[in-house]
């Protein structure tokens, strides 16, 4: 029987596989769709990755090699071309290969399936459905993997960090973007990269937004909300990550509306005690970095479950997500007299305030915050002392 | 008319000419590759005729086929005695009777027309009524206890509704295919990329096109939202005028399907169906259509404002959908009329039939039309009748494409070559085989309605890449 199964072979995966090898966990297996381990750095033709994980920095391809061959080293059981296609209670797994479809059992399950942008359909974007409509996802697949330039004149929508990114790929592949388009009343991204539009000359519109994608069988051009109509060959939506939880929210896993993702313990334990959840499964979007360290960390946990030395899950506080969040990550919990990790959180609408955290009337922790959407928020959870018989604690912000 | 054209007409009046001495030369020509196209280019095929079916876009169901509910009607709520009704009714009783041969799919789901107000409520006998007149026997009106026992997930401000036992979901692309596919294996033609430009009729048809001339002893107008326009092409003159309305949808992930089992319909309103929340065949749920009448024939293009709505409409009869993430949203143009009822016209003279302004049920009646058709055709006692030697004792049953969630997919099965798209879970050897045979899929929607590669929840974030490498070089 396998130990501990990893769906999912993106940095979160393997990092988690490595450390549970690395606490002499014996049978550890990762199950990949894809025909190699990486996850989507494999086609982030780009820097920086790898600066903790591996003292260099490397382009996403050369990472994702290096990640191949630590699993490798280390024992961990590969399957890659392996899909996962239903989680059941208690650990077990549907599994499809290309030549059969089988179930399997496995102590532990570890969920590190990633995030992906949201479409356009998930936008509501409206307008004609011409061809050339992608994610940043789907075009440096398509310009790594295959080598095909799907347009040559796009407008970008978003300013997040993958939204330059995306800039800096078109760029290399000689595509000239026409515009860069921000809803928001500022880019998300931090400066300096925000610099990046103005050095492509890429023109960067703030408050801009879509209200009709116009073409026949490719894009011809957009039209925005203030009636500005922009000529382009195509419409590259960035960012706006949602966890690629499907499995969990087709099977018997409760979601969090805020994530996206499988609701977790500050262990990653979901609400099906065998199931763990680490990566960008659990909220979208965090960097490559951040997601193997969440990936190690969360296997220290599981391998303390599998010696029976997890505090049980049982009876948690759940954590609510108040005024001016987006998500507060764990949802729950498990009530410890020293708590221990991180709480995550995102605002939605840039915010200036006091970051609170009260179990009724009694306030638990309070620091100013000034936050903009997409950056990291954190609360070390040490710094929270639960009190006796609170059933949930609400997290928010104060103007 | 030239000395050739004369020579063949006379040619064809005599029973022993081999229709294979005249290459150019078809019984019947059916100029669109709707979903009403493709099922009677398969009704002429199978009586013998020799039948060429001409479609202006790159593939088939480019036009009102490509975006519909995907509902095989009963004919529950069809005007009493009408046409419509009666090509429901048969084109069901043939998709039943011919379905398993083809691989086609049903999902016996029923319908519930729901009533959300007192008013609506009021209407429910009436309905029950003119179903039952309609020979809908099993249809009975049902209280909101029994709906919410029936589809827990409902909201409770469900005042009653009736149930439509034979309401039923299939596949609205794969049946169209699998009925022309039927038609090429016994021996007819397509030419896709073909428009009809013109034609004359002098005891045959005469018809240019933008690939060729052709000549035809009969010829079927069955061009959707084109109707009008073609049928003023052939005959100078055209008896009725497309006013295309649009209908938006938005689907949503395949884990709201779990939420709702019935097909629910709003009580009838005058001018549409109103706003319906379906299942879907390929395991989403679908919501919609609008209703928005528009100048463009050809335009199918969503608004956020109207997707909201529906978003919102969907919520509030089935409030789990809260929070449910979109996976997609589209819209399709039907080719209403100023008339609400069918725009048959046969014209025996000119061996012409129009079968025009197949409004909102053509998906359900398409195998009805097709056979009420043949039967105009058939009946016809001119002179210059176009005699069709003999039907086709044992058909070839080609196989539809098996994409329906509760079917066994390609997947299922071994050696598939690899999963390209994994949220709708198609293989490469489903690509592959959509990419050949005597149908290849010609462009991007081509290959999705065949296959649901990049259809599902990622639209194309993971899976772009690879269809694109797989497809380089073969759409037009
Ligand atoms: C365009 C883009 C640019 C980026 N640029 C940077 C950057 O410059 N620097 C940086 O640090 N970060 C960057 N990131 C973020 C970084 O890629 C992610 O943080 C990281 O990949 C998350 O790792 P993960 O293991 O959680 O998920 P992923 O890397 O997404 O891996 C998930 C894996 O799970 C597999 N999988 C999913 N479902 C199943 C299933 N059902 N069965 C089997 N396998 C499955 C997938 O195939 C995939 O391999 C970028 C992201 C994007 C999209
Ligand atoms: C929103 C919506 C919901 C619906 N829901 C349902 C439902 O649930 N159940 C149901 O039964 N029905 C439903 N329908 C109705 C059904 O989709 C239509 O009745 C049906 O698609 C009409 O098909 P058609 O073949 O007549 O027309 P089309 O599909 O428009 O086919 C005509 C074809 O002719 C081609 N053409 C036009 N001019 C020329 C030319 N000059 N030369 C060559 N080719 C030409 C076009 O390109 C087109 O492909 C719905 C329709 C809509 C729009």
């Amino acid at each position: 029987m396998i130990d501990v199964a990893i769906i999912g072979g993106g940095p979160a995966g393997v990092a988690a596989a490595l450390a549970l090898r690395a606490r002499g966990i014996a049978r550890v297996a990762i199950f990949e769709r894809e025909a190699s381990l990486g996850g989507v750095p494999r086609h982030c033709g780009h820097p920086p990755f790898g600066m903790r994980e591996f003292g260099a920095v490397l382009t996403g391809p050369a990472y994702a090699r290096r990640l191949a061959a630590a699993a490798r080293a280390a024992g961990v059981e590969i399957y890659c071309g392996h899909s996962v296609v239903g989680l059941l209670p208690g650990g077990g797994l549907d599994v499809v290969t290309q030549q059969n479809h089988f179930a399997l059992r496995a102590l532990r399950v570890l969920l590190a399936t990633g995030a992906r942008e949201a479409p356009r359909a998930a936008r509501l974007l409206g307008g004609d459905r011409p061809q050339g409509v992608l994610n940043t996802g789907a075009l440096q697949a398509a310009l790594y993997l295959q080598n095909m330039v799907p347009f040559r004149r796009p407008v970008v929508v978003g300013s997040e960090l993958v939204s330059l990114s995306a800039l800096a790929t078109c760029r290399r592949h000689g595509i000239s973007p026409v515009a860069m388009l921000e809803p928001g009343r500022r880019p998300v991204a931090r400066w300096p990269l925000t610099l990046l539009p103005r050095l492509l000359r890429v023109p960067l519109h703030l408050r801009a937004d879509i209200a009709e994608i116009r073409g026949g069988a490719t894009v011809e051009s957009v039209l925005l909300h203030d009636g500005r109509a922009i000529q382009c060959d195509g419409v590259l939506l960035t960012g706006r990550f949602v966890p690629e939880a499907s499995l969990a929210r087709m099977g018997h896993l409760a979601m969090d509306a805020g994530t996206g993702g499988p609701a977790v313990d500050q262990y990653g334990r979901c609400s099906d005690g065998a199931y763990f959840a680490a990566g960008n499964m659990l909220r979208g979007i965090e960097t490559a970095g951040w997601s193997f360290r969440e990936g190690a960390a969360i296997a220290q946990y599981i391998t303390d479950d599998l010696c029976g030395g997890l505090p049980h899950g049982g009876e948690a506080v759940a954590v609510l997500c108040g005024a001016g969040l987006k998500y507060a990550l764990p949802q729950r919990l498990a009530r410890v007299t020293r708590l221990r990790g991180v709480l995550q959180l995102r605002v939605s609408a840039a915010v200036r305030g006091q970051l609170c955290v009260r179990a009724g009337e009694a306030v638990l922790y309070r620091r100013h915050l000034t936050a903009l959407p997409e950056r990291r928020i954190l609360i070390e959870l040490e710094n929270i002392r639960l009190p006796p018989g609170v059933a949930q604690i609400t997290v928010e912000i104060l103007a | 008319m030239g000395a050739a054209q004369g020579s063949c007409e006379a040619a064809w009046l005599t029973p022993s000419f081999s229709r294979w001495t005249l290459r150019g030369m078809f019984d019947v020509v059916v100029v669109g590759g709707g979903v009403v196209g493709c099922a009677v280019a398969r009704r002429f095929t199978l009586q013998g005729a020799r039948v060429l079916l001409l479609e202006k876009a790159a593939d088939i169901l480019s036009g009102a086929s490509k975006g519909n509910s995907a509902i095989l009607h009963t004919g529950f709520d069809a005007p009493a005695d009408s046409l419509e009704l009666a090509c429901i009714q048969a084109g069901h009783a043939e998709y039943l009777a011919i379905r398993e041969q083809l691989g086609l799919p049903l999902r016996a789901s029923g319908a519930i027309v729901a009533a959300w107000s007192a008013e609506q409520a009021q209407a429910l006998p009436r309905i029950v009524a003119a179903a039952h007149a309609n020979g809908v026997a099993d249809a009975r009106e049902i209280t909101s206890a029994e709906i919410l026992h029936r589809e827990p997930g409902l909201s409770p401000a469900v005042l009653g509704g009736v149930l439509v036992p034979g309401e039923a979901l299939i596949d609205p692309w794969s049946a169209p295919l699998a009925y022309l596919l039927q038609a090429l294996e016994n021996g007819a033609e397509v030419r896709r990329q073909t428009e009809l430009y013109s034609g004359t009729f002098s005891g045959i048809w005469n018809l240019q096109t933008s690939t060729g001339a052709v000549q035809a002893k009969t010829l079927i107008n069955c061009a959707g939202l084109y109707g009008d326009v073609v049928e003023e092409r052939l005959l100078g003159a055209t008896h009725f005028t497309i006013r295309p309305r649009k209908g938006q949808f938005v689907v949503f992930d395949k884990a709201a399907a779990k939420h709702l089992g019935t097909i629910l319909l709003p009580v009838p309103e005058a001018h549409t169906k109103g706003i319906v929340l379906t299942p879907t065949i390929f395991g989403n749920l679908l919501v919609g259509p609008t209703a928005e009448d528009q100048e463009d024939r050809a335009r199918a293009a969503t608004d956020e404002g109207s997707l909201r709505m529906l978003v919102a409409r969907a919520e509030a009869m089935l409030p789990a959908l809260r929070g449910m993430p979109v996976t997609a949203a589209y819209a399709g143009i039907r080719p209403a009329t100023e008339e609400k009822h069918y725009r048959v016209r046969h014209e025996p003279a000119q061996n012409y039939i129009a079968l025009g302004g197949i409004r909102s049920t053509g998906l359900t009646a398409a195998l009805g039309l097709a056979a009420h058709a043949w039967a105009l055709h058939n009946g016809t006692q001119s002179l210059i009748r176009a005699p069709i030697p003999a039907p086709i004792a044992f058909p070839i049953w080609p196989q539809a494409p098996r994409l329906a969630e509760h079917d066994t997919r390609d997947w299922q099965a071994p050696d598939h070559g690899e999963i390209i798209c994994h949220c709708e879970m198609v293989t490469r050897r489903e690509i592959e085989a959509a990419l050949a045979g005597p149908l290849p899929a010609r462009d991007a929607g081509g290959l999705k309605r065949r296959t649901r590669a990049g259809m599902g929840r990622c639209q194309g974030f993971y899976c772009h890449a690879s269809l694109a490498a797989l497809t380089a070089g073969r759409f037009a």
